[in-house]
């Protein structure tokens, strides 16, 4: 008993210490142009490459030191988490939009529709994410959008395959029978019963989801195929001290930290959720 | 198990037609034209010269003739011409795979040789502190993006300590020659250890670099699918015959709490390939990913084309493969629901 009583507060505490994390970034990126101690894109020439704690010649510290521009990489990372972690949140959440909508159409209409949507998600399943996203890139050029449209090409899938297979097994559950009986229509049977039964496990999905945007922005950017410089991103950060690592660590290392903490934070608060919303999911699972 | 293989590969047609045509959409769609591309490294050429080479790559034709023959040049094994480097591009793709097949082999190897163990003691001490500290550093593998910890690893044990090589596969003057392209075996085969020395310092980052996630998920998965054998009745009567705890574990426990780890990881061996793209670019490490990053960025479509392709079937067999093995290790699956 005490075993038990153990673990659940072990795993609230992880769980809040996500929540700790992804909340404090969340607001250094959303407060970031008041509270950024510099300007993310003007750079002094005077201070370039700047070690970390180095205080600038009007006065004010580089706490994480500054790029070959002379730019400070604290006020960049702050900025650049507006563009990592929006991205992250708006492709899951298209996803969610197209994968919860198709599922639940699929699922419940059954038959020719759902042949064929199964075989657009195996085609779709059969592209390692990262290939899918960079040729995708490749073709569009860099950007926001374009990113948004690359990512969300095939993340619908993970919330589909999710929301079908539960629509699935609710389809002759016995309160929807018995509102089909009552006479509901299809659309009102599917949007309201189904809907409001398979959100808890497609939101928990999703939240287990958003890190791992995350992840693929940065790798998109770092190879000049995702956000453009000199808007800075998580990833455009890094990339940017790629040619330093000799002589400015820090510029390509503060910025991963960032998104090591991100995403660990939110992989812990999708756990704890997980397991709070909808223990039957709380299964391994695979990133891709 | 014949009728299932059979079933199975039928099942794979539709999705390789799909991913061919996909792959060929992906390209037919880029913006901007090759040809100018390719004219604009090979200086002023005339109208006449554009023409030819249209007709060359077969770019005058209308889409759907366009994708007929992509398919049928792919049953040849002829996955057209690099318009950089004026050469086959299958050849190119088989001149870069054994690093990438090295490397991430070598990189699965690193992930189970810590994976496995680790997920083995965390199960038998489930709830200790190993328990909780293997969790933690789990979630923290998945978390990390490889090709930072790649450079992270390059300023601690390349540039600082100076005790392992920044980039590439192999220094010079180690006297080995490249046959199979496995470099680890051409070393082993010539007896060259020096070689075979110099082989692994310039493995161990990018390895590492590549295996955080699947070491991580192979622990997560070995961990709560030995807690689930564990509890398994035949487990009770190993242990009420009174044999020791640790036969239990490693012959009858771990032995059948393998089976789902196998398959899974067979699928994560896919993503892994593809995973290394990145890691590949950053050790400059020449493989196919660096390959097709490369194309990407030279607009060297028929190069882009092959190496999605490539990953893409791979994927694909390696995902049928992990299916065939779970069903040749779990009769249960071949003789119960064939949907």
């Amino acid at each position: 008993m005490r075993s038990r009583a153990w673990r659940a507060f072990r795993r609230h505490r992880l769980a809040l210490l996500g929540a700790i994390a992804v909340v404090a970034l969340g607001l250094g990126a959303a407060l970031a142009p008041w509270i950024a101690p510099h300007d993310p894109l003007r750079g002094s020439l005077g201070e370039r490459l700047r070690p970390p704690g180095h205080r600038g010649s009007s006065g004010s510290p580089y706490l994480l030191g500054t790029d070959a521009l002379g730019r400070d990489i604290l006020s960049r990372i702050l900025h650049g988490g507006r563009v990592s972690i929006a991205l992250g949140l708006v492709v899951v959440g298209v996803s969610l939009l197209i994968g919860v909508t198709l599922g639940l159409v699929s699922a419940y209409a059954g038959g020719f529709l759902d042949a064929v949507l199964g075989r657009v998600v195996d085609v779709l399943l059969a592209f390692p994410y990262l290939v899918f996203a960079i040729a995708l890139m490749g073709l569009f050029g860099p950007g926001f959008l374009n990113l948004v449209v690359a990512l969300a090409f095939k993340e619908w899938v993970i919330a589909y395959r999710v929301v079908r297979s539960e629509a699935l097994a609710l389809k002759h559950a016995a309160f929807v029978e018995a509102s089909r009986a009552a006479g509901a229509s299809p659309f009102r049977l599917v949007f309201r019963h189904l809907l409001v039964n398979v959100l808890p496990g497609a939101v928990v999905v999703a939240t287990l989801r958003v890190g791992w945007v995350v992840l693929m922005e940065a790798s998109l950017s770092f190879l000049g195929l995702g956000i453009q410089p000199p808007q800075p991103s998580w990833g455009v950060i890094i990339a940017e001290g790629r040619d330093y690592l000799f002589r400015a660590w820090w510029i390509s290392t503060f910025p991963g930290i960032a998104i090591f903490l991100f995403v660990l934070g939110m992989n812990l608060l999708g756990d704890g959720l997980r397991d709070a919303l909808d223990p039957r999911l709380a299964t391994e699972r695979l990133p891709e | 198990m014949a009728g299932y293989l059979i079933r199975r590969l039928i099942q794979a047609i539709p999705v390789f037609l799909g991913v061919t045509f996909v792959v060929f959409l992906l390209l037919w769609l880029t913006p901007g034209d090759p040809v100018e591309i390719l004219l604009g490294q090979t200086g002023p050429i005339t109208a006449e010269e554009i023409a030819r080479i249209r007709r060359e790559f077969g770019l005058d034709q209308p889409f759907l003739v366009q994708y007929g023959r992509f398919v049928v040049r792919l049953f040849r094994g002829d996955l057209g011409t690099s318009i950089l480097h004026r050469r086959p591009v299958a050849a190119l793709l088989g001149e870069t795979l054994p690093a990438t097949v090295e490397l991430t082999l070598f990189a699965a190897l690193v992930a189970l040789l810590v994976g496995v163990p680790a997920g083995v003691i965390a199960a038998v001490r489930r709830r200790s502190l190993w328990d909780m500290v293997g969790t933690v550093v789990a979630l923290a593998g998945v978390s990390l993006p490889g090709f930072w910890l790649g450079l992270i690893l390059i300023v601690v044990f390349a540039v600082n300590l100076k005790a392992l090589p920044v980039a590439g596969r192999l220094g010079f003057g180690t006297g080995l020659e490249p046959r199979t392209g496995f470099l680890l075996l051409d070393a082993l085969l010539q007896r060259n250890l020096p070689a075979l020395q110099e082989v692994l310092r310039h493995l161990i980052m990018p390895a590492l670099a590549m295996s955080t996630g699947m070491m991580a998920m192979t622990m997560r998965l070995v961990r709560a699918s030995l807690l689930e054998t564990l509890g398994q009745e035949y487990v009770r009567t190993a242990r009420a015959k009174g044999l020791p705890e640790r036969g239990v574990v490693l012959r009858h426990a771990l032995r059948n709490g393998l089976l789902p780890v196998v398959t899974a990881l067979a699928l994560n061996l896919g993503a892994l390939l593809s995973g290394n793209m990145v890691v590949e670019t950053v050790f400059a490490w020449p493989g196919v990913g660096r390959l097709v990053v490369q194309a990407i960025q030279t607009r060297d479509y028929p190069v882009v084309q092959g190496g999605v392709l490539f990953y893409a079937l791979t994927f694909v067999v390696l995902n049928l493969l992990a299916d065939l093995s779970y069903s040749f290790l779990d009769p249960r699956i071949r003789h119960g629901r064939g949907e």
